[in-house]
């Protein structure tokens, strides 16, 4: 193993891995190879041809992504060549472009644009293709626009949404100057298989697929002096939002994010963390009292291994793949839904305000929570829910058009009811967070202990595996819970939704013997949510679940029982876990959909 | 110079000799290793117009250690202007069935798969008889090798192998890059052969009758015969077995009208020749001693005077256009930056330098695009641009 072969780059003779690609070689030898349809979420296309480099010996220039490295070769990745043909295909590429970019949502952040920078075309000899083609806009669906007029055919997308998620919900259609990104029978997103988990607009390279933005409905309803705007930020947007105001990955910043929304206007900023705690609450209650039913009462009509329904990307999945299996998935909305309900009752409420005066708008990492939110059962406060969903992007952007210089702000807290949380509710935001959160509570209820784990932290549930398993064994439990003495907790977290598919088949199959799974719909949970800052890559996702937990373990409270607002919360509102109010506002119900 | 010999027909391919039990039986008495050892000292190239050794690539198959492998026989012949095939499968398809076979004994495939090209679906009843009887015998001999036919539905792309793989595990008809090849890992990525109809016809000759008679025709680097599909402006259009290595000249005086303009060779990826250049070109694989050579699939064309070459590179185009399977940019979008480009120029809207833009674009194709088919759009291009410039203007 770790076999080497001398290659030259440039010139310059290097010692590189066996199996490396030529790409990888550059990059480690510092030397950038532009890329389009590469990214390293997925597998290697070799279709943008911007990559190509020169081999000596070979008339034909080669795609670096494409081409590993063998001994001997003589790599040349900017002769004149190489920059000839490099300039002609972006060229290329622009002919076929919409390349409008000023009024482009993606302007500034555009890897085309960066090329066609960088390359200095500053003519278009080439003929434009766009007015030949009648492109179409999809804007139906409450989370995604696709514009084909943008599209570079790099498939990004296509191998998003086969490779990362299993979904395939866009594919290639037709071929020569006809081939197209599109779906089934080319419906329109909102109608075909789409988890709206907007993972395809992370990875597109330029403004072909983006979030459909509620911007603008968000600053009028500031500006409207008759509504209380209320906003709720999700865990995950605190270590993104920084990425995006020109920090680099891995900087939490929720004080700073908190006093920006208050400068902005919003009347009240407050927590989807106090959610999240509260959806440990229940969820957890749910899972136990599942557990009493299946293991006591040998009640058959229990369905276990019980699921988690944060994701709404991941939801909308299931609905769609496996409606046979909706029974496993817990009866709990997301913390985004949770917090939409209550604040339009209980917050309107204490606070006095009449609930249609209220505007719910949510920071999410997500594109699928525009979608969730749109969902008609999401009605239960008797208004909807949450009006206005906005991503970690929409966010920056708001921050940006304000003129705040964020950097100057002062940490400011969240404001009160509903603005409290513990360092469980931040984990949320990362894959197996949820599950760590859930152990943390569900344990210490089972057995009147904290669980097992140094310092609070459930390593083993942490991580980057696509799917991680863990058990944790019931002992001396409290009186309640006497009969799960003895049982071993068998518990699995998916992330990304081929993993999660592959966990369904086996599901399915009758083959695991899970109680309790997380599920997310996103690569690494929701801090590599769809709505994150673009790049998203494994690196910066590691870095984005460092700063997470780092955050949590800085937070005075680490468990979600132990958050006074929500035993508040309990003792005025809604009296007890599972409850009747809990039920009418808690809890949801989902819908068998078509598969295609 | 090139050789100014006459040319020569030959007919081994069609030779109708209804012995393929004895040769097939006798073959597989032999070592797999001597068998790969005539099959390479034959020099046979691949038919279909690359023109790989067909013995290394049955080699490099049958030293990979891997159990599962396969025989693909890529019968999707798209190539504007041939159609021989076609022909040999619907006259002689039982040596198609005995090479898969042998090439299956050599190489350790017990799978064989014939990719038969969607628009000759009328074959299907007669090859499947064959099929069967030939299968009949696989049985009562004990051999393990089983064909089938997988439709093709119409794509040019698909004759390209990693394409023709793609279809045939289900998916988009897209070529792959490379490497790995497919004696590495090709269908399902098992260690696949993949040879042109006619070159495994040209296997069961050498197997019949020895490497030697087929490598004392032709030339140095183009050994053996070839079949050619000729059409156009030809009193006799037809398929011709010929001895590799003749002058276009030679070709001409036989088939042409005698007002032969240009020949395309090797169909729309191939070359044109105009007349002035015939008595330099010769039809061979490259590294033949002088002159042009051309490497061809067999598609002959010609062109007389009454032709617009400008209305020949404009139908190329929107073959190419249409058939490029669009994922790489220089193919998808030079395609038609190419067909437009010529037709701006003809109606005045560009001006004439814009010929050597589309010259330098077709080069970035050459040298960029994933496969064979953006490569070589090149070929006619610039052979057609460069030699009929004023056709393309006026």
């Amino acid at each position: 193993m770790n076999k080497k072969v001398n290659i030259s780059i440039n010139g310059f003779p290097v010692e590189i891995s066996a199996g490396k690609t030529i790409l990888e070689a550059a990059e480690e030898q510092g030397i950038t190879i532009p890329t389009l349809c590469h990214h390293k979420d997925l597998c290697v296309a070799g279709n943008c041809r911007v990559c190509v480099v020169e081999v000596a010996g070979q008339n034909r220039l080669s795609a670096a992504c494409a081409t590993p490295c063998e001994e001997g070769m003589e790599i040349l990745t900017n002769s004149l060549k190489v920059r000839n043909s490099r300039k002609q295909i972006i060229e290329l590429l622009l002919a076929e472009h919409n390349a409008d970019c000023t009024k482009c949502y993606r302007n500034g952040n555009c890897e085309l644009q960066t090329l066609a920078s960088e390359y200095k075309i500053m003519t278009q000899d080439f003929i434009e293709l766009v007015p030949l083609k009648h492109a179409s806009i999809d804007s139906y669906s409450p989370s995604i626009i696709k514009d084909d007029s943008k599209c570079i055919r790099c498939q990004r997308c296509v191998r998003t949404c086969a490779g990362l998620q299993g979904v395939n919900a866009l594919t290639v259609a037709h071929k020569g100057d006809k081939m197209k990104i599109t779906t089934f029978f080319e419906k329109a997103m909102r109608d075909v298989v789409c988890t709206n988990c907007g993972q395809c607009v992370n990875h597109c390279p330029t403004g072909a697929l983006v979030e459909k933005n509620y911007i603008e409905e968000v600053w009028e309803a500031i500006a409207n002096p008759n509504k209380h705007v209320v906003v709720q930020t999700a865990p995950a947007v605190r270590v993104g939002l920084g990425e995006e105001l020109g920090m680099k990955p891995g900087k939490s910043i929720t004080g700073k994010m908190v006093a920006a929304l208050k400068r902005l206007g919003f009347d009240s900023v407050l927590d989807t963390d106090f959610t999240a705690d509260l959806t440990i609450i229940e969820e957890g209650t749910e899972l136990l009292t599942r557990l009493k039913k299946a293991l006591v009462d040998k009640d058959k009509s229990v369905s276990l291994p019980m699921a988690t329904s944060c994701s709404p990307g991941w939801i909308k999945y299931i609905e769609h793949m496996f409606p046979d299996h909706l029974k496993n998935l817990s009866t709990c909305k997301s913390p985004q839904q949770m917090f939409g309900a209550l604040v339009k009752t209980y917050y309107a409420n204490a606070r006095n305000i009449k609930p249609e005066d209220i505007v719910s708008v949510s920071i999410m990492p997500c594109t699928a929570k525009k979608y969730e939110a749109f969902r008609p059962e999401m009605h239960d406060s008797g208004y909807r829910d949450v009006d206005y969903v906005l991503t970690t992007r929409e966010l920056a952007i708001l921050i940006k058009q304000a003129g705040l210089d964020f950097n100057k702000l002062e940490p400011a807290k969240y404001d009160r009811l509903m603005g409290e949380s513990s360092g469980a509710a931040v984990i949320f935001g990362a894959t197996g967070g949820v599950m760590e959160a859930a152990l943390r509570t569900a344990y210490e209820i089972v057995t009147g202990r904290e669980v097992p784990f140094e310092n609070l932290n459930i390593t083993p549930v942490r991580g980057v595996d696509g799917i991680r398993e863990a058990t944790i064994k019931i002992e001396n439990p409290v009186e309640e819970w006497a009969f799960l003495d003895g049982v071993e907790l068998k518990c699995a977290i998916a992330h990304g939704l081929i993993n999660a598919k592959s966990v369904m088949e086996s599901i399915r199959a009758g083959t695991s013997d899970y109680h309790f799974i997380e599920f997310m719909a996103c690569p690494g949970g929701c801090l590599g949510g769809g709505g994150q800052p673009i790049p998203t890559n494994p690196e910066i996702r590691q870095k984005r679940a460092e700063a997470i937990y780092a955050e949590d373990e800085g937070l005075p409270i680490r468990k979600s029982h132990e958050n006074h607002e929500i035993t508040k919360l309990y003792k005025d509102f809604l009296k007890e876990p599972l409850g009747e109010v809990s039920h009418h506002l808690l809890h949801t119900k989902y819908t068998q959909r078509e598969r295609y | 110079m090139a050789t100014s010999n006459q040319l020569k027909r030959v007919d081994f391919i069609f030779r109708n000799e209804n012995d393929w039990e004895k040769i097939l039986s006798s073959t597989l008495q032999r070592k797999p290793q001597d068998l790969i050892n005539e099959l390479i000292s034959s020099e046979l190239k691949g038919r279909g117009g690359a023109g790989f050794p067909t013995g290394l690539k049955w080699k490099l198959t049958a030293e990979s250690k891997e159990k599962e492998k396969y025989v693909i026989c890529n019968a999707d012949e798209g190539e504007p202007g041939t159609f021989k095939d076609r022909e040999i499968l619907s006259r002689v398809p039982y040596k198609v069935l005995t090479a898969m076979a042998i090439c299956g004994y050599i190489t350790g495939a017990k799978r064989g798969f014939i990719y038969l090209r969607g628009e000759y679906k009328f074959l299907l009843p007669e090859l499947n008889k064959v099929i069967d009887e030939f299968d009949y015998y696989c049985q009562e001999t004990n051999l393990d090798f089983k064909i089938s036919i997988f439709m093709g539905s119409g794509a040019y792309i698909c004759g390209e192998e990693t394409a023709l793989m793609e279809s045939m595990e289900g998916k988009r008809g897209e070529p792959r890059n490379k490497p790995p090849f497919p004696t590495q890992a090709g269908f399902m990525g098992k260690p696949t052969v993949i040879n042109n109809v006619e070159t495994l016809v040209h296997t069961f000759t050498i197997f019949k009758y020895g490497a030697k008679k087929f490598y004392d025709l032709g030339v140095q680097y183009s050994r053996g015969t070839k079949l050619f599909s000729v059409s156009g402006d030809t009193p006799k259009p037809g398929i011709y077995e010929l001895e590799l290595g003749m002058s276009l000249q030679d070709f001409v005086y036989e088939f042409g009208d005698g007002d032969t303009k240009a020949v395309q060779v090797g169909g729309a990826s191939g070359f044109l020749v105009p007349r002035k250049k015939f008595k330099d070109a010769a039809i061979g694989f490259k590294g033949k001693l002088t002159g042009i050579s051309l490497p061809t699939g067999g598609s002959m064309m010609l062109f007389n005077s009454s032709r617009s070459m400008f209305n020949v590179l404009d139908n190329y185009l929107e073959f190419f256009r249409e058939e490029s399977c669009g994922q790489c940019t220089p193919c998808r979008v030079g395609c038609q930056q190419l067909l437009l480009g010529i037709k701006a120029v003809k109606r005045g809207e560009k001006p004439a330098s814009y010929l050597d833009k589309l010259l330098r674009l077709n080069e970035t194709m050459q040298y960029t695009a994933k496969c064979g088919l953006g490569q070589s759009v090149a070929n006619s291009f610039s052979s057609i641009v460069e030699n009929f410039r004023e056709e393309m203007i006026y």
